[in-house]
């Protein structure tokens, strides 16, 4: 059974940052800010989305150097990226003592069939989901944690959106289905029948499901969570807008009181500019990140 | 009876789901004014350091304070913390409502959190029923040491992980992530005592 006390100890992990905000960072310094502001966790990394996408080349695990600086920096957890199926970076993390992998589409993938084996690490893993079918697989194979992959380093909140949506609204034919029906959904989803059964009993995901992928004010954290997300992810939005250290504190304010227009107003007010940009639906295909992985 | 849960931050939900379950009117409490309408409180877990940056910000901490002063507060984990007089690792404000001092991440990062199964001491299972108790340990605080007048009712080794000081409770694990329901019991029992 997926629910052992090893993958209760790891969505455990999850549970207790729920409500919260995950920020990107790539020093100690950047996550000094975080934590002030009141993040939940930082996602150590070389380089944010934003810069990844613009300076091109090969994206890597972040520098050990680095993950260090930033675990003896803040008493918060500390998250940081695996490429997809790279169990080696996978293995150096776990070695490492992160709280969290994210095997992210973000980093270059290392392996185009195949993720990480994920049940073979004490480590907690989250990975990006554009569907339920593909929460699932990445459920089954280990992962403590969901989020939208949303498009990373867009600040285009569009595609956060439509997958957390989509994961909802799946989820929601589930559980109206005649269990005669489940394996026929189980083979549609590509999805083990174990997991789509569990998901048309329960109504949800067996593990956290957050948001990510282009989130970048505090408005655009209300949305998602009065759309079902259970804490979010910021990575570009924080650090490449003019103020992050104001923005950071109004989101984390907005993902509290995501539906209180006046709370959400007073975060809003005086934040100075935004990260610029990038409308996705301008994008070429070639350059989305969220196609990465299956 | 109606049950508070602060929902600033954590693991709230799983809180107000169990209080449901045992029949108890569970609100979610964001804002100052809602303490007045609540029996008791429960500081879920979560990351202490963002619940103390929204309380400052919300100015929820005068209310919350003069709400310990006079009704029933169950705290586990980072509301632990947020209970305890002294706190180290690193050192900040607390409610201190509980004679204790307590040390965060003790055990370590996530690799040493851990589920481990206890034996409770006779006054627990006295005030709830006997039998091995379940705790789930997630990069969890350690009690380092209680005054007299706090009562240990639950040690995992030599290290208490659920006290009791006067009206308030203290757990350093997570009851309400496994099926035992007898902290929320003890906790109601209390409640409604008032």
């Amino acid at each position: 059974m997926f629910l052992d006390n090893d993958f209760r100890l790891k969505a455990g992990l999850a549970e207790q940052l729920k409500g919260g905000v995950i920020m990107d960072v790539t020093d100690a310094d950047q996550a000094r800010i975080a934590q002030d502001a009141g993040a939940v966790a930082v996602m150590a990394l070389e380089r944010v989305p934003a810069d990844i996408r613009k300076d091109g080349g090969v994206a890597r695990m972040a520098s050990i150097r680095k993950i260090r600086d930033i675990m003896a920096t803040v008493s918060i957890p500390v998250m940081a990226k695996a490429r997809i199926g790279h169990f080696a970076e996978a293995m150096v993390l776990q070695a490492l003592k992160v709280d969290y992998i994210d095997e992210s589409e973000v980093l270059t993938p290392a392996d185009e069939e195949h993720h990480i084996d994920k049940r073979a690490f004490p480590t907690p893993f989250v990975c990006g989901a554009r569907n339920l079918g593909e929460a699932l697989r990445r459920i089954a194979e280990g992962a403590a944690m969901i989020r939208t992959k949303g498009e990373a380093g867009s600040g285009d909140v569009v595609e956060a959106v439509r997958h957390m949506r989509a994961i909802r609204e799946q989820i929601r034919q589930l559980t109206v289905t005649e269990r005669n029906a489940l394996s026929t959904c189980a083979k549609n989803l590509q999805a083990p029948l174990e997991l789509v059964e569990w998901v048309a009993k329960e109504g949800r995901l067996p593990v956290p499901n957050f948001s990510a992928g282009g989130i970048a004010t505090p408005a655009d954290a209300s949305l998602v969570m009065s759309l079902g997300a259970e804490a979010v992810f910021v990575g570009s939005g924080i650090f490449k807008s003019e103020d992050p250290s104001r923005r950071a504190k109004a989101i984390v304010k907005a993902t509290t009181f995501f539906s209180d227009p006046d709370k959400l107003l007073e975060a809003c007010e005086d934040l100075g500019e935004p990260m610029q940009g990038l409308d996705v639906s301008k994008l070429d295909e070639s350059e989305l990140l969220q196609t990465r992985g299956w | 009876m109606r049950v508070g849960v602060l929902s600033l931050q954590g693991d709230f939900e799983a809180h107000s789901r169990r209080l449901s379950d045992l029949g108890a009117e569970a609100v979610e409490v964001r804002y100052g004014h809602q303490l007045e309408e609540i029996g008791g409180l429960v500081l879920p877990g979560g990351e202490s350091t963002t619940n103390l940056i929204l309380m400052e910000e919300e100015r929820l901490w005068e209310p919350l304070q003069r709400f310990v002063g006079q009704r029933p507060v169950l705290g586990t984990c980072a509301g632990a913390i947020l209970l305890a007089r002294d706190v180290s690792n690193p050192s900040q404000p607390s409610l201190g409502a509980i004679a204790m001092s307590i040390e965060r991440n003790a055990y370590g990062r996530q690799a040493d959190s851990s589920i481990r199964t206890v034996e409770p001491e006779r006054e627990f299972t006295e005030r709830t029923r006997g039998g091995p108790l379940e705790a789930v340990f997630i990069r969890a605080p350690i009690i380092r040491s209680v005054d007299p007048g706090v009562t240990v009712l639950l040690r995992d080794g030599p290290d208490p992980i659920l006290v009791e000081q006067g009206r308030h409770l203290a757990a350093t694990f997570h009851a309400e992530l496994t099926t035992d329901t007898r902290l929320h019991e003890l906790f109601l029992d209390k409640v409604g005592r008032g």
